[in-house]
């Protein structure tokens, strides 16, 4: 069910601003995958290349392959709605459609994938919100709008938005920068769950929690402001925070850095 | 993890005594200036502004609340003393007889034809501005979007005469064959039924579309601009979901402007129910009711008082006066109906988001 993603010769551009030069990596199937680097680097970038949401904004192209198994996801005749079906995609501050009520939020993508049975609809609600450890918290309110959560508790309601349509991949940028220290333990538990199904790859800017909660690291860098970022390095997350094989990747992570 | 800091720089501040003791000496100076303690002289500095600018605006609240109740008085007392002149029903009659002996008016046939003429216009215009707004917004390139927003910014500037003018010179005669195909297709429907197949055009559906054509850039105007305030995030929510783009806006962009495409489109029904030079300049007033609303027949509330303000004297002004008080009631629970729809689903609004 999760799917390998192999990414060879990636550029990612914002007109004719590179942001993101020349990469290439793997990323295995089941596996949590973590994104470290300083800010502006291209991390956010790179991600948005994987479910193509990067060619949303205005002016905005990737050139390079991303394969998804054996699917190149720029190829000529790939859909890139129906990408974004595969490979799911939780946001750096929690976004739940404020007009929705929690059970409506949780099922919009079953609904844009036109599933209308009210029982089936009912179970995948329940069982994404299990999944995403919010079901205890809100299986008395589902009817009220998901707008009305705490921040961790609307950062898990669009995890389970994100797994309800039982994505191959789970994209999360950022995903506990504006939550406490409770519920980032709860999403990192999460995700710790999630992987057994998913593929997942998270950005983050906390060192503990990649070293908490990802199995292999990848360290992205640039060379100086209006430089495009690079991959430094990716490798086990073990080998990267105890003897990475590049100097710069050892400064940043022991915060010598710049 | 983290490297210890280097904490044995010099604080930058050299002699801090010094700093605070001139921070000292600067208030101790400022005090005989004054004379008195800075605490107790409240009166001369900028509390008489405060006073002068609180008079004066609790003073033009005020006036025009007065002004707003002498208004209302003088049209009500007007108003009533007309309607107890009439020998029909005020509410029921459709006749607006004021010259005649024994004086019948009532409000039945011009208040209909209002509320049809709103309609079809409402009907043409809502679904084409939100359109024509979510293209501006969500579709054209930018260049073409600014200079459709501009066009659409002008049409609003026109002098509703103008329109009118369009409207008898232009839309009357060419509505007879949509006419024609309307009676034959959709006679069955009733309202599209023609009693009397060939006749000038000038009738509520005409007016309606000349309203909604009237109406269409307020309407416009307002919900592109709803439309542009959607945050990103609710967008790219939607589409990370994998909505196309249609599904985006369906899920994310009009949920969200809801309540503002309903403020809007009061606004647009407001300019509707109220607009006399255009409805005047089309239609041939008939004071009946005939829900057939492609016969030349019917008026509205807002032309009556145009038409017969000229030859009325008293009481025929008075009933007058009382048709434009019904009309403002219309207006007014148009307006509560749509409120309470906004109100009814206001934690959904994401105006707080
Ligand atoms: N919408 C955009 N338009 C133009 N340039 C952009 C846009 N978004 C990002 N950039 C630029 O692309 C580069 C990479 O940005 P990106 O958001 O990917 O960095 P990041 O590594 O995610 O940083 P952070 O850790 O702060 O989130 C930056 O130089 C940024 O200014
Ligand atoms: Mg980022």
């Amino acid at each position: 069910m999760a799917k390998r993603i192999d990414v060879s010769g990636l550029n990612a551009y914002y007109g004719n601003f590179r942001a993101v030069e020349d990469i290439s990596m793997t990323i295995e199937p089941r596996t949590v995958t973590a994104f470290i680097g300083p800010s502006g680097c291209g991390k956010s970038t790179f991600l948005r290349t994987l479910n193509r949401m990067h060619e949303v904004i205005p002016g905005a192209r990737v050139e390079g392959k991303v394969m998804l198994d054996d699917e190149n996801l720029y190829g000529a005749n790939i859909d890139p709605v129906a990408v974004r079906r595969t490979v799911g995609m939780v946001f750096q501050r929690p976004n739940p459609f404020p007009t929705m009520s929690i059970k409506e939020n949780v099922a919009a993508g079953l609904k844009l994938n036109g599933v209308r049975n009210k029982k089936v609809v009912d179970e995948a609600v329940e069982r994404s919100l299990r999944g995403a450890n919010l079901w205890n918290e809100v299986k008395d309110r589902l009817d009220k709008p998901g707008a009305g959560l705490s921040g961790g508790q609307q950062q898990r309601l669009c995890i389970a938005r994100a797994i309800a349509v039982e994505p191959r991949v789970l994209l999360m940028d950022e995903p506990c920068s504006a939550l406490d220290p409770i519920s980032t333990l709860a999403i990192e538990d999460l995700i710790g769950q999630l992987k057994e199904q998913f593929t997942i790859v998270i950005v983050t800017h906390n060192m503990q929690q990649a070293a908490r909660v990802s199995d292999r690291t990848a360290f992205f860098n640039l060379a100086g402001v209006g430089q495009p970022g690079r991959l430094i390095e990716i490798d086990s997350t073990e080998k990267i925070f105890s003897n990475p094989s590049v100097q710069a990747t050892e400064d940043y992570i022991s915060g010598r850095f710049g | 993890m983290e490297t210890p800091r280097d904490t044995s720089a010099p604080p930058s501040d050299p002699q801090p005594n010094q700093g605070a003791a001139s921070a000292a000496s600067h208030l101790a100076g400022s005090s005989p200036q004054r004379g008195r303690s800075s605490l107790s002289d409240g009166g001369n500095t900028g509390r008489r502004g405060d006073a002068i600018f609180k008079l004066a605006s609790s003073g033009s609240g005020i006036a025009l609340l007065v002004i707003m109740a002498a208004i209302a008085a003088f049209l009500t007392v007007r108003a009533v003393s007309a309607i107890s002149a009439d020998h029909g029903n005020f509410l029921t009659t459709s006749d607006w007889q004021t010259q005649a002996d024994p004086i019948t008016f009532g409000i039945a046939a011009i208040a209909i034809g209002t509320l049809i003429s709103a309609v079809v216009a409402m009907v043409i215009a809502v679904p084409v501005a939100l359109g024509i707004a979510l293209f501006i917004s969500h579709y054209a390139p930018r260049r073409i979007a600014q200079a459709l927003g501009y066009v659409v910014d002008l049409l609003a500037a026109v002098p509703s005469i103008v329109f009118g003018l369009w409207g008898a010179l232009f839309l009357v005669p060419h509505m007879i064959g949509v006419n024609a195909w309307l009676n034959q297709y959709f006679g069955w429907t009733y309202i599209f039924h023609q009693n009397e197949p060939g006749t000038q055009p000038r009738s509520l559906f005409t007016v309606g579309i000349v309203l909604a054509i009237m109406i269409l850039p307020i309407i416009t105007a307002v919900s592109r601009e709803i439309f542009l305030q959607v945050p990103r995030a609710h967008e790219e929510a939607a589409l990370a979901l994998g909505a196309t783009r249609w599904e985006m806006i369906r899920t994310a962009v009009i949920p969200f402007g809801r309540s503002g495409i309903i403020s809007a489109s009061m606004l647009g029904l407001g300019r509707a129910l109220g607009e006399t030079m255009a409805v005047a300049t089309v239609l041939s007033p008939s004071y009946v009711i005939n829900l057939h609303i492609l016969d030349p027949a019917g008026s509205t509330i807002a032309q009556t008082i145009a038409n017969q303000f000229g030859e009325s004297q008293g009481t025929g002004r008075d009933a007058l006066i009382a048709a434009g008080l019904v009309l403002f009631v219309i207006t007014l629970l148009v307006n509560g109906a749509a409120r309470l729809i906004i109100a009814r689903r206001k934690e959904y609004s994401g105006a707080d988001a």
